[in-house]
């Protein structure tokens, strides 16, 4: 990717008709790969002793802070979100520190990749409220407080979803477009400091995508979050 | 000046001044977040993990705001959709 391209898709290897095999998708495919493989190596040897591998180590620990990150902004219990937040999570992380090797283009640097997973955002709020609350009970929160707010609602709703992918794209490219910018007037050192500090954005992101995701779903279905912080207060109290 | 002048120096002008002007808004106001955050982290340390999770959930919705005029200057600079066209045509 030269510095005059600002997206992957324009770094097109093989072209068939109307179909264009650009690095998006190759270094997407790619990931998907490593991901699939590592976790199948990890999980033949999984152990329930203390003397596990430190590999097994690393995804039950990636695995508990989602789970608990979860519990604490559902304030139920995480098995129905941790499957759909968790592969969002590990994806773009892997996506973004995936980003220090050179020659590898970050999928999440395309406004494809990134649109595709704010819409899949999009899909599972609704999905997850519908399941929760039933359609009407779904629906009846775009009219809250007042009907009159109907229209900003549902704005709101898109609004987020473009912010989301955006946000995601414009970190990423940022980070490599720096990179090729000081490639061309600072070659020596100063690339490698600004791939460190990529690093540390790219995780940070992948962590404000997955709590965003969680927020909205959680906003979502948040009725019963209320109900359930009541009846926690409320034993809090009497305990307490 | 010819039309190529013209928006060459508009475009760099304006990318310019869409990234400058548009980090001043989201500095002032994070500078801000973190402050309140860590005024609030230091007298309540107990709730310091919900706070910093609403602490990044809010900095990422304040730094959307700079990340689109990054976009827009990045645009402007690199993919300028203006100056393809003028070029397309021979200036």
């Amino acid at each position: 990717m030269d510095i005059k391209q600002i997206s992957p898709d324009q770094v097109v290897y093989f072209s068939m008709g109307p179909f264009n095999l650009n690095a998006t998708i190759a270094y997407t495919w790619l990931v998907m790969v490593l991901m699939v493989l590592a976790c199948i190596f990890i999980t033949r040897r999984m152990t329930v002793s203390e003397n596990m591998s430190r590999w097994q180590n690393l995804l039950e620990s990636v695995v508990s802070f989602l789970r608990s990150q979860i519990r604490d902004v559902f304030g139920e219990n995480p098995d129905r979100y941790v499957a759909y937040i968790g592969t969002l999570f590990i994806f773009i992380m892997v996506c973004n520190l995936l980003a220090v090797v050179p020659g590898f283009l970050p999928p999440t640097a395309s406004l494809s990749t990134t649109a595709a997973l704010a819409l899949t955002v999009f899909v599972a709020v609704i999905a997850f409220g519908v399941l929760r609350r039933g359609l009407l009970g779904y629906l009846r929160q775009y009219l809250k407080p007042t009907p009159m707010m109907l229209p900003f609602n549902v704005i709101g709703e898109l609004s987020r979803t473009l912010a989301l992918a955006v946000r995601l794209f414009g970190n990423m490219m940022s980070g490599v477009k720096i990179v090729a910018i000081l490639l061309a007037i600072a070659p020596l050192v100063f690339p490698v400091l600004m791939n460190a500090l990529g690093l540390l954005t790219g995780m940070i992101q992948a962590y404000i995508f997955a709590v965003l995701a969680m927020v909205y779903i959680a906003s979502a279905t948040r009725i019963e979050r209320e109900r359930h912080d009541k009846t926690r207060n409320r034993q809090g109290d009497e305990n307490g | 000046m010819d039309n190529i002048g013209l928006i060459g120096m508009a475009s760099v002008l304006a990318a310019g001044l869409t990234i400058g002007i548009g980090a001043v808004g989201p500095a002032l106001g994070e500078g801000r977040a973190v402050a309140q955050a860590l005024a609030a982290i230091a007298q309540q340390p107990d709730e310091t993990n919900s706070l910093t999770r609403t602490l990044f959930v809010g900095l990422a919705m304040i730094e959307s705001t700079a990340i689109y005029c990054f976009v827009v200057s990045m645009i402007l600079l690199f993919a300028n959709p203006f100056w393809d066209f003028v070029i397309s045509r021979g200036g």
